[in-house]
């Protein structure tokens, strides 16, 4: 990635010779800050793992917390998903995530290429998406919307709403309009439709982009909270993040709240549902940070 | 419309750009009018070249309807006693009435200065943070270092809300490690989450660790894009560190930065929602409440619809208004600003 970001520099990782020695004081004070932003980050997320895994007998000696698990135990993770309401609530969430991050891409992609080309209302289309940046219909009329069309207390209200976005309509669009017309010229000329070439010559070679728009939404659906507040009363559609925002950041009982008798203490419950929030993300940050970059400066720069 | 009639003004200028690499296309030779006038096409012709194309549009135009523009119309009801068994169409017309009452209630006054409050916290203590630290990165001689302060810099942006709220209640909250270490030392434990009055550092600092990292990203960049030999030919002239960063950073940085800003100044009325909401409960509608909190409780909680669509009116109008005004202001400024650089 640091490639990507500067060229020039990458293939000689030395100080340039007209580049003055920072001064010790200066180099201190670099130091400490990127020292102490990484540390604020590592140490709260290494901090709720370490407690989750944690054994009663060492979370009693510590007072509530520890930075490592000495005789790491899976007791919390057992308990919540005992209960149903985990369980369930990943489900609901990773349903959300997977149906909603392929209908995104079918609406984005479709959407990115038919205007990625002059063709007939395709500039009004753009405009159309692109006003979408600026101004926002408002939460109440949006409301009403899902209730007009019958979805509350329905998945969909999850998914339906969040199935295009302008951002990554952008990034999407400003990637096909560089793949090389000749090809789609001499795709059409030996009689292949639009939908063919899209299918056949198009998506082929856009698969990094259509991996980081598609991990884009994916993370998106897996993180919205708000629409399961607005939408969703019905306790067993929660996602979990809802789950979440009741149970931990509420802090009302999670382990009466969860279906459960708390066996290990609730300090370890609260913290392995963090924790089940946290790790799909942890898992898919490799790929994400792999590509994201060149999505993000193409939707920036280019767009 | 029929075949015969004259191109319509939907695209002119990009159609006739590209028409002669189209025109090869079987379904524009089909009409023999377009031969006569190579590089304008009857309306209906473009309708058969284009028609899958038209087709793959149909999802995207319907969500745009139906989760934009039709909500959009549906402010209406801010001018209206909306209620929900009548629907639109039968509850009555009150004009202004909404509008008048909102700016008579003291809550929403209150939500109303919070948010204008918050934002320039914002502003002022978030904005500088990404480009200090992309900075200080960007002058980093060792690519590993660089990486892999990248790699942990940019992971919060991936977290929910929900999920940084959590992070920070365990870290800092009345229970959390912080406060336990301190009662452990025999210390009086601080109240970072619930303290109305130090709110305002509380949501720039989770501002800063989930997004300061992420945002530093378009600085690199633009980094990476000012010519290195700039800065030897300084150098070799005498400029000092301070200099250069004065003299040739800055200014290549200027349009990016005011490109950013303007986004900003768009959004500032959309103060982190979510971050709100979820810890309104904690410090207490006094200081948390802004103007999205007010139109969620108003409407949504309180079946105050039509005041709830007013405030969400009012803010959307206005920050219409903001992106509008530092859009001219960066052209004032001989700045591209966000109109030009994202159509085409």
């Amino acid at each position: 990635m640091a490639t990507t970001l500067s060229p020039k520099r990458a293939f000689s990782p030395k100080r340039p010779v007209w580049k003055e020695r920072p001064s010790p004081l200066y180099q201190t004070i670099k130091t400490l800050v990127l020292l102490l932003f990484s540390a604020s980050i590592i140490v709260p997320i290494l901090l709720v793992v370490s407690t989750s895994l944690a054994d009663k007998e060492q979370l009693a000696q510590a007072g509530g917390f520890v930075l490592w698990p000495e005789r790491p135990t899976l007791e919390a993770y057992e308990t919540i998903f005992k209960g149903p309401m985990v369980l369930n609530s990943l489900g609901v969430s990773a349903f959300v995530t997977i149906v909603g991050t392929i209908l995104a891409l079918f609406v984005t992609i479709t959407m990115a290429y038919a205007t990625s080309r002059p063709v007939l209302f395709g500039r009004p289309v753009v405009l159309a998406v692109l006003f979408t940046l600026l101004f926002a219909p408002g939460l109440i009329p949006s409301f009403l919307m899902i209730k007009e069309l019958g979805l509350l207390d329905s998945l969909w209200s999850l998914i339906l709403p969040g199935i295009f976005g302008a951002f990554n309509f952008v990034v999407m669009r400003s990637f096909f309009m560089n793949i090389p017309q000749e090809l789609i010229e001499s795709a059409r000329i030996d009689g292949a439709s639009d939908w063919t070439i899209l299918w056949r010559i198009v998506m082929p070679l856009s698969k990094a982009v259509i991996a980081v728009v598609g991990l884009f939404y994916a993370v998106g659906f897996w993180n919205s909270f708000f629409n399961a507040l607005l939408y969703i009363n019905d306790h067993s559609k929660w996602p979990i993040q809802l789950l979440l925002r009741n149970f931990v950041v509420q802090g009302s009982g999670a382990a009466d709240g969860l279906g459960i008798s708390s066996v290990p203490p609730s300090q370890s419950i609260q913290m392995a549902v963090v924790v089940v929030a946290l790790v799909p993300i942890l898992l898919v940050y490799p790929f994400l940070q792999k590509h994201f970059t060149k999505g993000v400066l193409t939707g920036a720069v280019k767009g | 419309m029929n075949s015969t009639a004259e191109a319509p003004p939907v695209l002119p200028e990009a159609d006739d750009a590209q028409a002669g690499a189209r025109g090869r296309r079987p379904g524009g030779r089909t009409v023999t009018k377009d031969a006569a006038r190579p590089g304008r096409k009857s309306f209906r012709s473009r309708l058969r070249r284009d028609k899958q194309m038209l087709l793959m549009m149909v999802p995207g135009v319907v969500f745009l309807l139906l989760f934009f523009y039709i909500p959009i119309l549906g402010n209406v009801i801010a001018f209206q006693d909306y209620q929900p068994f009548l629907g639109i169409g039968d509850s009555m017309w009150v004009g202004w009435q909404n509008f008048v009452d909102l700016f008579a209630n003291p809550d929403f006054l209150r939500a109303f200065w919070n948010t204008l409050y918050l934002a320039a916290w914002q502003l002022v203590f978030l904005f500088p943070v990404p480009l200090v630290l992309a900075l200080i990165v960007d002058s980093l001689i060792s690519t590993r270092v660089r990486r892999v302060f990248q790699s942990i810099a940019y992971l919060p942006h991936f977290l929910s809300w929900v999920l940084v709220i959590a992070l920070f209640q365990q870290m800092l909250g009345g229970a959390g490690f912080v406060n336990n270490t301190l009662r452990q030392f025999g210390m009086d434990p601080v109240p970072f989450m619930t303290n109305p009055d130090t709110f305002p550092i509380l949501v720039v600092v989770q501002m800063i660790w989930k997004d300061a990292g992420w945002a530093m990203i378009i600085f690199l960049a633009a980094l990476a894009s000012i010519d290195a030999s700039l800065y030897e030919a300084a150098a070799a002239d005498g400029a000092g560190r301070w200099r250069r960063m004065w003299h040739i950073t800055l200014p290549g940085l200027r349009s990016v930065i005011v490109l950013l800003l303007i986004l900003r100044i768009g959004d500032i009325l959309s103060v982190g929602f979510e971050q709100f909401i979820l810890q309104r409960d904690a410090v207490g509608a006094g200081a948390a409440e802004v103007l999205d909190t007010f139109t969620y409780y108003t409407g949504v909680v309180g079946g105050g619809w039509s005041s709830g669509a007013a405030a969400g009116l009012a803010k959307g109008v206005v920050s219409a208004l903001l992106i509008y005004a530092a859009n001219k202001l960066a052209h004032r400024f001989g700045e591209d600003g966000i109109f030009a650089k994202k159509v085409g």
